[in-house]
């Protein structure tokens, strides 16, 4: 860059010699006060602009930097979307619906009041493989009462009576709410003196267990049915019990009319779209379906969904022709299944609305550049990671410049070991490399779990801590060789301060290489900024930055296909930095009298 | 002469020890994670000590336990004789891992170093000559593209379009899946295939200040009085600019070209994370997002030696070059 400054504190007029050659028809020779063509004289500054507008890249640079604080911090305001706004839109998705099995097993059905649980039940099938009529599971006893292959009827003894023997004289003591008439006294005796355990009376089945001196009489009550059957209820609010089940199980297996009734009401046995269906019989001579009666267990995925007879028919009937899917019509239209087994489980499944998170919608209208893989909008996102870059830019500049100008100044002012102290600082701050100590950093703030609105916050201030040498440096250099100058020996003479002397005098000379600097600068902590967001250890989700928008697209798979996503973000990063680099040569330019044409 | 570069040598050592003393104070800050870590994995093995006896012994292992400047004088007691402990990543002494590793960057920085001399030199040259014209803003728009283009932006780009699209090169790493299959030649040119990439990267991204640096120094050059001189005696303008103007460009390219050499061997972290070139670079990466002391302070101090010894080599080849320079 060397020493190519403007000594404004020079004769006004000197910069004017170094203008072109338009500016020079204007020039006077005459130093006269009164000279109306000092008029055209142009200030420096106003110099400096002329030439700045001239240098077309430096006029593009300066466009694509207001283009892009419009696109931030206006954009931001008028994108009808949030930075963390997710799209979700409904959509068809196959969901499961039902599942069907063979039954194979016996299932069973408890009588009200009864203890009947799957230890029970698992007791039932050892007794019933090994041929047993008879088992017992924590001191209880169970009978097993064949009513037809794979129909079984499970029999509980309760406890109804006690019987004490004392001398010889055996006295029955009932159990609250059970009467024991005189014949059955008498069968009990004849049970006990035959040494009989169980015996037959009027239909029951009792038992005799001696217990202490005593006997206890147990009576054998319905617990439960074991059947393979599956009787569903054809509508939600049907009632199926026990005795219900009984009896249709019981009319199903026999050769009648299949007619039976249950609590007072009728049922019938018939043929419904080759399923078997227990309708129920109303006064009025109506039918209506009352249960379905399958070997098919068929079970919807969830509490919501409620299986009519009609769907259960047609699954039933798609099964068993071995179908791969079958349509349904019901009051909102008719819809497709598709049926898939696997080991004996026919899962149903059928498209049914969702919402769905938009994951990587192409461009369109609502989304002018598609959304990202967290279903945000990605235009948005651009806008506000583009307040971060910039605020992060400006801020660390502002840092670096004033941390620069105020260490600077006072090393070139002092000079002697001032000097040497602060440019040793600023070498021992040019050896340690910056992008591996910011990483450090970023390590640390992962390790400490800091909020991300904070992290943005430390960046700077690292980012503008790390990279203040080099403004010091060349204020200093600047400094150096200005205050040997004839204005400083005045400024000395009419007695100002030394703060006044370096902020008011000498800096303000330093400015423009300090503009050029910063305007570069600004360039290069964007680049920092998004390198460090790209690998994680910057600005970080939910907030959106330019960098982190890219790595948010890593396999090759996301990059060929979702170009919409990281292409943008990195040409906006490029476009960026290029106007601050255009502006700051086009600055250097306009401020260095020697580059010109 | 002499005196001036063993003063300024031991100005280096006075800079490197309180760089040092920073990074140091700054690596020491961080949560020790990995130390932590390796305790509770250690802790957990059967009939292992317990989490806290090994915190200590590791501690005590690495001189963790101890105050910072001791732990400080420690690491530098050792470091002067040459022993960096060993990385607790790699498992290795940290000497043993960077032996292995700098030779891959210094490959990649010194053939993207050669491009970008051929490259830059001529074309600033060129646009000097032809100032304001459409070549010097080509060269001019290229330089600043080059500067402004984010690193891993431009690798991503490179990757879509060369790997995946054309899939002429692998996405990662130096080595082919084959590579073990191949001969000695194959091999070589299965290495070059997976630094074509990164070259490229390293140089575009690079070039632009080299660029920019020549066309300064050419304009200024061509702004002086001798080349006045010389195209007022009459001389044709190719021997102008090669002879006279060529040559007076060539001072502060050479203090700044040597100046980056020691560059070369200080790896391009960046890129070769981006391509995963087992590089300086790409090792110091994976030790510092695993928080591994010993290479880091290695890695960072190396860093500052390369530094202080660009600057030193571009002041001494300053005055080497450019006889009107007297250092006192």
């Amino acid at each position: 860059m060397g020493n190519n400054y403007i000594e404004r504190n020079d004769n006004p007029i000197k910069p004017v010699d170094n203008a072109d050659k338009f500016l020079g028809e204007h020039l006077s020779t005459s130093l006269r006060l009164d000279d109306e063509q000092r008029v055209k004289v142009l200030s420096p500054g106003m110099l400096v602009f002329k030439r700045f507008v001239r240098n077309k890249l430096a006029i593009a640079g300066f466009f694509i930097i207001v283009f892009m604080f419009l696109f931030s911090f206006v954009g931001g305001l008028l994108s009808p979307y949030n930075e963390t706004q997710v799209f979700t839109h409904v959509g068809m998705m196959q969901k499961e619906y039902a599942s069907v099995t063979h039954n194979n097993q016996f299932r069973y059905t408890v009588a009200e009041g009864k203890q009947y649980n799957d230890s029970v039940h698992a007791q039932f099938i050892l007794a019933k493989n090994r041929g047993d009529s008879f088992f017992t599971f924590n001191d209880t006893e169970y009978f097993i009462v064949q009513e037809a292959e794979d129909f079984y009827r499970i029999m509980q003894v309760m406890p109804v009576a006690e019987i004490t023997n004392f001398k010889g004289i055996f006295a029955v003591h009932p159990k609250d709410g059970f009467a024991v008439s005189e014949d059955l006294k008498a069968a009990i005796l004849a049970a006990i003196d035959s040494g009989e355990s169980k015996f037959e009376f009027e239909g029951d089945l009792y038992t005799v267990k001696s217990q202490n001196r005593g006997y206890v009489l147990g009576k054998a009550e319905n617990a439960a049915l074991e059947s393979m059957l599956i009787i569903d209820p054809a509508e939600k609010d049907f009632d199926i019990g026990f005795d219900f089940k009984y009896a249709a199980e019981k009319a199903i297996r026999s050769t009648d009319s299949g007619t039976f009734s249950v609590h007072g009401e009728n049922f019938k046995i018939d043929e419904y779209n080759e399923m078997s269906v227990v309708y129920l019989l109303k006064p009025s001579g109506e039918k209506v379906p009352y249960a379905i009666v399958s070997e098919l267990a068929v079970q919807p995925s969830s509490p919501e969904i409620f299986l009519t007879i009609d769907f259960k028919a047609a699954i039933q009937k798609a099964v068993l022709n071995g179908e791969t899917s079958f349509v349904f019509e019901d009051e909102s239209g008719s819809k497709e299944y598709t049926i898939t087994k696997l080991n004996n489980v026919y899962t149903i499944k059928t498209e049914s609305p969702t919402h769905l998170i938009s994951m990587y919608e192409p461009p369109s209208e609502k989304h002018w550049l598609g959304t990202d893989g967290h279903g945000m909008d990605v235009l948005t996102r651009l806008m506000y990671g583009g307040r971060v870059s910039l605020l992060i830019g400006f801020i660390v500049v502002f840092l670096e410049t004033l941390i620069g100008i105020i260490l600077g100044g006072i090393a070139g002012y002092f000079g002697k070991w001032v000097d040497m102290l602060i440019m040793r600082i600023v070498d021992v701050f040019n050896c340690i490399p910056f992008l591996p100590l910011v990483m450090i950093v970023g390590a640390v703030m992962d390790a400490q779990d800091v909020e991300p609105q904070v992290r943005i916050y430390y960046l700077m201030l690292i980012l503008g801590i790390m990279s203040w040498p080099g403004i010091a440096r060349m204020v200093r250099g600047q400094i150096l060789s200005l205050r040997e100058q004839e204005f400083m020996i005045a400024t000395e003479a009419v007695g100002l301060r030394t703060s006044k002397r370096i902020f008011k005098h000498l800096v303000p000379n330093v400015i423009p290489q300090i503009i050029v600097l910063a305007t570069l600068g600004l360039g290069n902590i964007i680049l920092y900024e998004s390198t460090l967001s790209y690998f994680g250890l910057g600005v970080k989700f939910p907030y959106a930055s330019w960098g982190n928008i890219i790595s948010a697209v890593s396999t090759a798979y996301e990059m060929t296909n979702y170009w919409f996503v990281w292409v943008p973000a990195g040409l906006l990063i490029l476009l960026t930095v290029l106007g601050f680099n255009f502006v700051g040569d086009g600055l250097r330019d306009a401020f260095d009298p020697k580059m010109k044409r | 002469m002499g005196k001036y570069i063993v003063k300024r040598l031991l100005l280096c050592l006075l800079l490197l020890f309180f760089t040092s003393l920073i990074i140091y104070t700054i690596m020491r800050c961080l949560p020790s994670s990995y130390v932590e870590n390796m305790a509770r994995e250690l802790a957990t093995r059967p009939g292992a000590k317990s989490y806290s006896e090994w915190l200590a012994q590791l501690n005590a292992k690495y001189g963790l336990d101890v105050g910072i400047l001791k732990g400080y004088l420690f690491w530098l007691k050792n470091a002067i004789r040459g022993d960096f402990g060993d990385s607790w990543q790699f498992t290795v002494p940290v000497t043993k891992k960077f032996s292995e590793v700098i030779w891959d960057s210094f490959a990649l920085g010194a053939i993207s170093f050669i491009l970008e001399i051929l490259i830059a030199i001529p074309l600033g040259i060129l646009a000097a000559r032809k100032q304001y014209s459409r070549i010097d803003y080509a060269v001019t728009v290229f330089a600043l593209l080059g500067i402004s283009l984010p690193t891993f932006f431009f690798a991503t780009v490179l990757k879509l379009i060369f790997s995946v699209k054309l899939g002429w090169f692998d996405l990662y790493g130096k080595v082919g899946r084959y590579h073990e299959q191949l001969d000695a030649f194959g091999k070589f040119l299965d290495i070059a295939s997976h630094y074509v990439l990164p070259v490229v990267t390293l140089t575009i991204v690079n070039i632009g200040s080299l660029m920019r640096y020549t066309r300064t120094n050419m304009l200024e050059v061509l702004n002086s009085d001798y080349i006045r001189t010389a195209r007022a005696k009459g001389l044709p303008e190719s021997k102008v600019i090669n002879k006279h103007a060529f040559r007076n460009t060539l001072i502060p390219l050479v203090t700044i070209l040597g100046g980056s050499l020691p560059g070369l061997f200080a790896g391009a972290m960046v890129t070769e994370t981006l391509f995963q070139i087992p590089g300086i670079g790409y090792t110091s990466y994976l030790a510092i997002r695993s928080g591994d002391i010993p290479f880091t302070m290695f890695y960072m101090t190396f860093m500052a030696l390369l530094t202080l010894l660009g600057a030193l080599i571009s002041d001494i080849l300053y005055a080497v070059v450019d006889p009107r320079v007297r250092i006192s």
